[in-house]
């Protein structure tokens, strides 16, 4: 006798489930972009320019055409459409013409028979060059010549800042910014250029359909809006291009620009073959938008006994040679730009330049990252002034919920600040670990450079936030179609892009919740059977799938109930909307300029060996504001690798330039943390839904990237005594050397 | 990409002969995805550093974009895709799929072998064993912790949640 196997009950809104795609990635069937394939495709390959800033005199693609395999070689001039492209505004040229104005920017796109066929012909492109004086430093450049003289992001209701090269700019005043405290600090803070290095370089292919229209299978983060900016170039309509999710190799930012979409589409559609194009590591350096290099510089007023009085900040970004997303960046970095904390007098300036350093955009953190270092390095050395414990100062300033924040804003929904802090104080600290032990639990671990002698041991603390969501106006949608079957059996279709973070698993965990039952999948993400899920980024994906696919299924059922047949629904929700800030004074013109708002608290345990400025984490617990997670399991996950990225910057993790050139393309050159890098971490979910979330969630990608620099830092403060303004953090700076 | 430089050479992969005519110049992870359509092995960085192209070759776990594909002749080589039997997962793939060991799941391949290659030799490793064996392979994603208690897991070992 056999005993029919129990049916597994499939996962719910609020459990651990499996992820859907874990066993064809442990297989290694998961098809990502780079696996596409295509029965007599090209390969394209991207000329990029040499220089950060120059003049182009002369394009020559006689001698490459000729290069055996080659079926074509383009440049600006076979652009069909419109000449350039952009996430928000449309600044940056599909192919250079007139001028480059960063390293690596594309010039000419090849495609051949062969990938080696294509990359020898991308080596006989003749291109003259007149190299001009490149702007490499963020704060000379509103003194230099425009970069861009037509101001593509001025009148978008911004602040009118007619200085050269501003890209944006926002002032915040509240109350009085000359108001005094009892005692004040003061510091300057600079962060270099984070890389995504996300582990799968851009790649894609695009398929012509034989009717003038294009297919492109590519790893990206908003497939809709992808498609908006690919048809304008094309000179095609939107319904002509088609963009299909390929498995996606990581993203965390570096995917919402476009990469290889307009110049495969423009291959296929001149050759009327399929083109693939795959970039190597070397290219994807430059092949993306890089996390914002800052410098901040601030002030924190205090009473004696702690309560902040007045803060005034001033956050300079580099945003490279084009906008992308740089102009929201600037505006997080100033909303964020005090921390987590209820003050009655603020003065936040924020500005982001245009210069022919690499370009900056969207990455994990976007502009809170920033802030957050340089708030919580603050917050500390405050707390060092008054001679509070820095948790009880943080304590004591903590925002809540019906508090106002520097814009101005109420926070109207969930904000458990204090009970983050509370929470992630109570987790135990491990004991130092006695000497003499095996030199790979030592800073310098596999470099067996010490015994431990100069060892220090130090314990930090931060507390960040961010906002979920797009903000300031910006029309903020999710669209899902749930198609109700005969058999009983439910699809649903839904654009919004798993990049790893889980979002398939939302979808189908809500879909599963509201119509009870297993039977049902989700159908590939395209462009072609249902309207824009919006972008795969401020932690904004679970609360909006979570939304639309909720609206979509109750709809459905609805639906059924009147007709008794199969259904097809579809249904765009949004979240409540968002209103600008005032050009002038940078406070909210309604209620909210973000949706909602999300915190963290992390504390650390580093050592550092003081003699050769070398580091190691030890410990991580953390407690983070999540709302309420839909598949606990995938929440720790993401706040687990958020804090691995965080650490990145705190401790190695840079783009290195020379006269705007990138020096270490490379991960030989360029480090991330491996796992005797990065250690455990313990984290706390705090679960305080957000009214006015779908089942009261929040985004939990991003604060736990925006708190662990600063967590980390506080803690090699803590060890070494020193003030380390600086990351990523320097042995020199370590040790003292300056 | 000439004739002249090809060679022919003859591999086991994952228990299947293959005899295979290939350009000198040919990486053997391009040899792997291009010529014999395992695309389970992932090209990551193409400087060695980060792991996602890892296999065994005679049983030592080495990254195949640091090898030529010529000078993989006469060895056996395992993949991913050799991992498991009669679609069955092996306890490692398993462990993995169970504690969300992986999220894009790019370097989830090269790390299976990696942890593959130390249960081999140590079937019951600690923490830092286990850290070590596979501080070779970048995961951007994780931060690592559940891809340690993952292998673990699969060593038979109590993991917390």
């Amino acid at each position: 006798m056999t005993v029919p196997a129990e049916k597994l009950r499939l996962g719910r809104v609020g459990e651990s489930a499996r992820r859907t795609d874990a066993v064809p990635k442990v297989t290694g069937e998961f098809a990502y972009s780079s696996d596409a394939y295509a029965a007599g495709m090209l390969w394209g390959r991207t000329v990029r320019s040499p220089h950060a800033h120059a003049r182009i005199r002369s394009i020559d693609v006689s001698e490459a055409l000729a290069m055996p395999g080659v079926h074509a070689v383009l440049t600006h001039e076979d652009v069909p459409g419109e000449k350039r492209y952009g996430l928000e505004f449309r600044d940056q040229p599909v192919l250079a013409f007139d001028r480059v104005r960063y390293f690596g920017e594309p010039v000419v796109v090849v495609a051949a028979e062969h990938p080696e066929q294509a990359r020898r012909a991308a080596d006989r492109v003749r291109i003259e060059y007149e190299p001009l004086e490149p702007i490499v430093d963020p704060e000379r450049a509103t003194e230099q010549e425009p970069l861009h003289p037509d101001r593509p992001t001025m009148g978008h209701g911004y602040r009118d800042d007619p200085r050269p090269n501003v890209v944006r700019s926002l002032v915040i005043r509240r109350g009085d910014p000359d108001a005094r405290g009892d005692v004040s600090v003061s510091g300057v803070y600079e962060l270099g250029i984070q890389d995504q290095a996300f582990l799968g370089p851009e790649s894609g292919l695009a398929v012509p359909d034989g009717e003038g229209g294009v297919d492109v299978y590519v790893a990206t983060q908003w497939l809709h809006v992808d498609r908006d900016q690919v048809a304008p170039c094309l000179g095609l309509r939107p319904e002509q291009v088609r963009i299909h999710l390929a498995g996606v190799g990581g993203a965390f930012g570096g995917r919402e620009d476009l990469s290889m979409q307009i110049h495969g589409a423009l291959l296929a559609l001149h050759t009327n073959r399929p083109v693939k194009i795959v970039y190597d590591r070397q290219e994807s350096f430059v092949g993306h938008i890089h996390r914002h290099p800052a410098k901040i510089w601030a002030e924190h007023r205090a009473t004696r006994d702690g309560k902040l009085v007045c803060i005034r900040v001033r956050i300079l970004l580099d945003g490279g040679a084009y906008a992308s997303s740089s102009t929201a960046v600037t505006s997080n970095a100033a909303s964020f730009a005090c921390g987590p904390y209820a003050v009655e007098n603020a003065l936040v300036e924020s500005t982001c330049v245009y210069t022919n350093n690499p370009p900056c955009g969207a990455m994990r953190g976007f502009g809170a990252v920033q802030s957050c270092f340089a708030h919580e390095a603050q917050m500390d050395k405050l707390a060092a002034a008054l001679r509070i414990d820095p948790i009880e100062l943080r304590l004591r300033n903590a925002l809540a919920p019906g508090d106002s924040l520097p814009t101005g804003q109420r926070i109207t929904g969930t904000l458990p600040v204090a009970d983050v802090i509370r929470r992630c104080a109570e987790l135990p600290v491990p004991e130092a670990e006695e000497l003499p032990r095996d030199p790979i639990r030592l800073p310098g671990g596999a470099g067996n450079t010490t015994r431990g002698e100069g060892v220090r041991r130090g314990v930090g603390f931060a507390v960040g936030f961010k906002n979920i969501g797009y903000s300031e106006g910006f029309d903020d949608y999710c669209t899902a179609r749930v198609r109700l079957l005969a058999d009983g059996s439910a699809e649903v279709h839904c654009a919004a892009a798993e990049v790893g973070q889980g979002v398939a698993n939302v979808i189908l965990q809500t879909a599963r919740t509201e119509l009870d039952t297993d039977d049902l999948v989700l159908a590939p993400a395209t462009t072609s059977s249902v309207g824009s899920a919006g972008s795969a980024s401020a932690s904004r994906m679970t609360w909006m799938a979570a939304g639309a696919v909720r609206e979509a299924c109750r709809a459905a059922l609805a639906e059924r109930e009147r007709t008794g047949g199969e259904v097809d629904v579809e249904r765009v929700y949004r979240h409540p909307r968002t209103t600008p800030f005032d050009p002038e004074t940078g406070q909210v013109t309604g209620e909210r300029a973000h949706v909602a708002y999300a915190c963290a608290a992390m504390r650390v345990v580093a050592e550092v060996d003081v003699e050769l400025g070398l580091t190691r984490v030890v410990w991580i617990g953390t407690a983070q504001d999540v709302g309420r997670a839909v598949n606990p399991q995938a929440v720790e996950g993401q706040i687990e690798g958020g804090t691995a990225q965080g650490l990145g910057l705190a401790l190695m993790e840079e783009v290195q330039t020379r006269g705007g050139l990138i020096t270490n393309a490379s991960f030989t050159d360029y480090l991330v943390p491996t796992t005797l890098d990065m250690p455990p971490v313990e984290s706390v979910l705090v679960e305080d839904p957000e009214p006015d979330a779908p089942y009261g969630v929040k985004g939990v990608g991003e604060p736990p990237t925006v708190v662990s620099t600063a967590a980390i830092l506080s803690a090699l403060r803590d060890a070494t005594g020193r003030e380390l303004t600086r990351v990523p953090v320097s042995f020199d700076e370590v040790v003292g050397l300056d | 990409m000439t004739p002249e430089t090809a060679r022919t050479i003859a591999v086991d992969v994952n228990g299947v002969s293959y005899e295979r005519e290939v350009e000198a110049r040919k990486l053997l992870i391009h040899f792997l995805r291009d010529d014999l359509d395992l695309t389970g092995s992932h090209v990551g960085c193409d400087t060695g550093n980060c792991g996602a192209c890892s296999v065994l070759l005679d049983g030592v776990l080495l990254k195949s974009c640091m090898l030529l594909a010529v000078q993989a002749d006469g060895t056996s080589i395992r993949t991913v895709e050799g991992l498991g039997s009669d679609g069955e997962l092996d306890a490692l793939q398993q462990a993995f799929a169970d504690h969300h060991a992986l999220q894009c799941g790019y370097c989830t391949p090269g790390m299976l072998m990696s942890a593959s290659w130390l249960l081999e030799r140590n079937p019951r490793p600690s923490e830092e064993e286990i850290r070590r064996a596979i501080q070779g392979n970048i995961c951007r994603c994780t931060g690592y912790v559940n891809i340690v208690r993952a292998v673990q897991a699969a060593s038979g070992q109590e993991v917390s949640e």
